[in-house]
């Protein structure tokens, strides 16, 4: 029976790493200019973490089928080196394993929160609410008008509480349910919940990123393909949680500006 | 200290049926007390994971029946998006308080310690009464959810704010559910705390002539590390839990910042942090995951050990590894929060720990790997059981280097490859720590053997059946599949439906399975061959006295320790061991200095 345990073993390992190996399951393609770093620390860490996945069952594996049952007249014997090469073994190896990740993880980190956006980074606002996305660009006065929480009103569609009256900034902002941004034009997203948390998913563009109540955030990022991706929610929210979604068109810079002037139509 | 042993934890006999059976101060019972609350937990728990997975694989299914469960959440038998949250916060909760904090740790701790360390009983046995009686009182609670208001709460196990903090206007189960939630929890914190008031002291200071630290077996190290863990983090939940109750009740905004609206309505309050409550939930959570392996480690170990017929490579470096996984536990817990919107720099910070926290892992996983080399395997259900765990830890353990780094968090956070990591961890990894220490102690608890042929098939089933359930799940996450949906409308994730079924379909016969080990379980109890004193011919101290122990566990007898707690392999009168408490000398080959 340990040997029919052993191949068992030998068996789900490999059956396990073909999905990998014929990268059957993969992230689906990165159209951001900072995602190739995601995808290559990825691809490292399925490297390492698959060599460590199929070392360590294959030898338990291997173990169990050479070392077990009663095997009369022979001795116990003792894993040459003892306890402590395997310690030296861990400490250096995975030691080193993980510290190279984590080092080379930093710079594919850095390259997204602590470098700032360009001058010329087109801001989008994002606001995030039980359950929908609903996005706001400046208008041609290039500002967005202030928010006023006591004036949200989903059934007059003031999904960001604007005071078109009194606020002069606010006449020209366009508020929109779906996303469009230019394809290669940097865009800072400025990003708030007006309930609970929600998330900020896309995983074309590598990006994700909570929404934190009583708090705003930013990212920034470049889109280099133009496409019709989804955003969706990935923190808890509510009965909605599943449904919470939206599009996010990427354009050429026409098209873009069309959509914009169509937009602010509507308003 | 040592003849404190006998004194400290005296106590007569009981005579009535109550106090024998019901409010029992015999570590022994609230042990079994214990293992049976989890028993009861995790059917409930499972049941709960039928019906999730029913509804991911066919979400307009009809579950015969369930409406009896809820009217409001499953009209006509088909569950609402709102109901299934609610059960999926349930299954989580049940699964981690009240089956892997519950049956590794106090239930079979409570069992053992003392027996390991040769003491009579617990040092405060009415604080064990009362810890048992509280978790018992924190489980009804908790059930309760299901009948009372718009039925438990859906905000998930770790209940983030502002959404578990805002009441009723935040959704079904967001007024009583989540208040019902939150005293469950703090209730059951009190519980776990009497516990390890006992634990520790009793490992400390009830240990019999002979029985330095060093000479306890590897559970009761583990249990003792457990300890410490949960004086440190529930200590953190309780009060955490107590702040989110008053943001409900007494009009504070612990969690809640200002300007908030909802339903077109701008609550009132202000002032609150919403990541105060995952520092607070985090800095428990995640110790909580290692509350609920160690104990698995520990017991995995001894099972094995007994199996090999030889010790470990290392019993210090094991215990020192188990001690640094417990002491990084409280470092990481930042992993949880990557992309939450904290200061970045602190996510960097947090990596390096939770990549650090590989080595002691590997190094346990080593040990246990190393040390089967040269052994005589004994394969019996105990040990495939054990040895599984050692398989599901492995597959486990690699996913966290994905998960530890930042930059790779960005695609996998909150996908179904966090669901798989934790489950293989922390859940399947510890309950098959549980079926190993049930097989092998067994007969030491109920005085009779269990079926090994039915405890084979059982293992080979559950095996093969949690690697399917669990496998599919890290390729779901890569094709950014997220976890806590309801059902998947968004379009890149509709081609994912066909691995949900399979997944459902796999948890639904991995679940059947089950009914084998009650089986055995039920029938071994009463029908089952009585056990002999030593039936695995063991070393540690439980094995010296009868199957079941008498109440005082040791008959009055004041036990001398003579050895380390694993002389396998040796030499001696009674064949290849020398049990702790012979007085028989032995070439302690493996004795350390």
């Amino acid at each position: 029976m340990a040997k029919l345990f052993a191949v068992t073993i030998l068996v789900i390992a490999i059956i396990s790493a073909i999905p990998i190996i014929r990268n059957t399951w993969h992230p689906v393609e990165d159209v951001s200019t900072h995602g190739q770093a995601i995808d290559d620390q990825l691809s490292d860490t399925m490297w390492e973490a698959g060599i460590s996945f199929l070392s360590s069952q294959l030898l338990l594996a291997w173990f169990i089928w050479r070392f077990s049952g009663d095997r009369p007249g022979e001795k116990t014997k003792t894993f040459p080196g003892g306890a402590k090469g395997l310690v030296a073994a861990a400490i250096i190896l995975v030691g080193v394993e993980v510290f190279a990740l984590g080092i080379f993880g930093v710079k594919a980190w850095a390259a997204i929160y602590f470098t700032p956006p360009g001058a010329d980074a087109l801001p989008v606002q994002v606001q995030a609410g039980q359950f929908a996305f609903y996005f706001r660009y400046p208008g041609p006065d290039g500002s967005f008008g202030p928010i006023h929480p006591d004036q949200i009103s989903e059934a007059q569609a003031n999904f960001y509480g604007l005071d078109t009256t009194h606020d002069q900034d606010s006449k020209d902002d366009i508020v929109t349910a779906e996303m469009a941004i230019p394809v290669n034009h940097e865009i800072r997203l400025l990003m708030h919940s007006k309930d609970v948390s929600h998330s900020f998913y896309v995983p074309a563009l590598r990006i994700h990123q909570d929404f934190v109540p009583g708090l705003d955030l930013q990212l920034h990022f470049t889109a280099t393909k133009v496409g019709r991706y989804e955003i969706v929610c990935s923190q808890l929210c509510g009965l909605g949680h599943y449904n919470m979604k939206a599009y996010l068109s990427v354009l050429s810079q026409q098209d873009f500006d069309d959509w914009l002037k169509k937009q602010a139509a509507l308003q | 200290m040592h003849d404190s042993a006998h004194a400290a934890a005296h106590h007569g006999p009981p005579t009535s049926f109550i106090r024998k059976h019901v409010f029992s101060l015999d570590h022994k019972v609230i042990g079994k007390q214990y293992y049976g609350l989890g028993l009861v937990a995790v059917f409930i728990g499972m049941v709960l994971s039928w019906l999730m997975r029913i509804h991911l694989g066919w979400t307009n299914a009809a579950i015969p029946g369930l409406h009896l469960l809820s009217k409001t959440g499953a009209p006509g038998d088909v569950m609402t998006p709102e109901y299934y949250l609610q059960v999926m916060t349930m299954h989580a909760t049940f699964m981690v308080f009240f089956v892997l904090t519950v049956a590794p740790f106090a239930a079979f701790g409570n069992f053992f310690i003392p027996i390991h360390t040769g003491a009579e009983d617990m040092p405060f046995p009415h604080f064990n009464m009362m810890s048992f009686w509280t978790t018992f009182v924190a489980f009804c609670v908790m059930l309760l959810s299901f009948f009372v208001g718009d039925g438990p709460t859906l905000g998930g196990w770790t209940q983030y704010a502002p959404l578990s903090a805002l009441g009723p206007v935040a959704g079904p189960g967001q007024g009583s559910g989540v208040i019902i939630w939150a005293t469950s929890i703090g209730i059951f914190c009190v519980g776990q705390l009497f516990g390890a008031l006992n634990f520790i002291p009793n490992i400390l200071d009830l240990r019999c002539k002979g029985m330095s630290m060093w000479r306890l077996p590897l559970p009761t190290w583990a249990w003792f590390i457990t300890s410490c863990m949960g004086l440190t983090s529930f200590s953190v939940l309780m009060p955490a839990v107590v702040l989110l109750i008053l943001d409900h009740v007494a009009g504070t905004s612990f969690f809640v910042p200002s300007n908030l609206v909802i339903n077109d309505q701008l609550q009132p309050h202000s002032g609150g942090s919403t990541l105060l409550w995952q520092h607070l939930f985090w800095f428990f959570g995640h110790p909580e995951v290692y509350i609920a392996i160690v104990p698995g480690m520990g017991i995995v170990s001894h099972v094995l050990i007994t199996n090999m017929r030889k010790p470990m490579l290392s019993h210090r470096v094991m215990v020192y590894s188990m001690g640094a996984l417990a002491v990084l536990s409280y470092m990481v817990y930042g992993h949880h929060m990557f992309v939450s919107g904290m200061n970045p720099v602190s996510s960097i910070l947090f990596s390096f720990p939770t990549l650090l926290i590989t080595i002691p892992s590997t190094i346990i996983v080593l040990i246990w790997i190393g040390s089967l080399y040269g052994a005589k395997i004994r394969i019996n259900a105990a040990s495939l059981f054990a040895l599984g765990f050692i398989s599901l830890f492995i597959t486990g353990g690699v996913s966290g280097f994905f998960l530890a780094q930042p930059s790779i968090q960005i695609l996998l956070h909150a996908t179904y490859f966090v669901v798989a990591h934790f489950h293989f961890t922390m859940a399947i990894a510890a309950i098959f720590g549980i079926f190993s220490g049930t097989y092998f102690w067994f007969p030491k608890m109920w005085g009779r053997m269990m079926n090994d042929t039915l405890g084979k098939i059982h293992f080979w089933l559950s095996f093969i059946g949690v690697y399917a359930i669990f496998m599919p799940m890290h390729y779901l996450g890569l094709a950014g599949n997220v976890r806590r949906y309801q059902s998947f409308v968004v379009d890149y994730m509709q081609p994912l439906i066909g691995v949900h079924q399979f997944i459902t379909i796999a948890a639904l016969f991995t679940g059947a399975v089950q009914l084998i080990f009650i089986y055995n379980f039920i029938h071994s109890r009463f029908w089952g061959e009585p056990a002999p004193d030593n039936p695995w011919q063991g070393t540690s101290l439980e094995w010296s006295i009868p199957s079941p122990p008498p109440h005082d566990n040791f008959g009055g007898r004041h036990v001398v320790v003579y050895h380390d707690p694993y002389q396998y392999g040796v030499q001696s009168s009674t064949g290849d061991y020398v049990m702790q408490d012979s007085p028989e000398k032995v070439n302690t080959v493996n004795e350390e200095p």
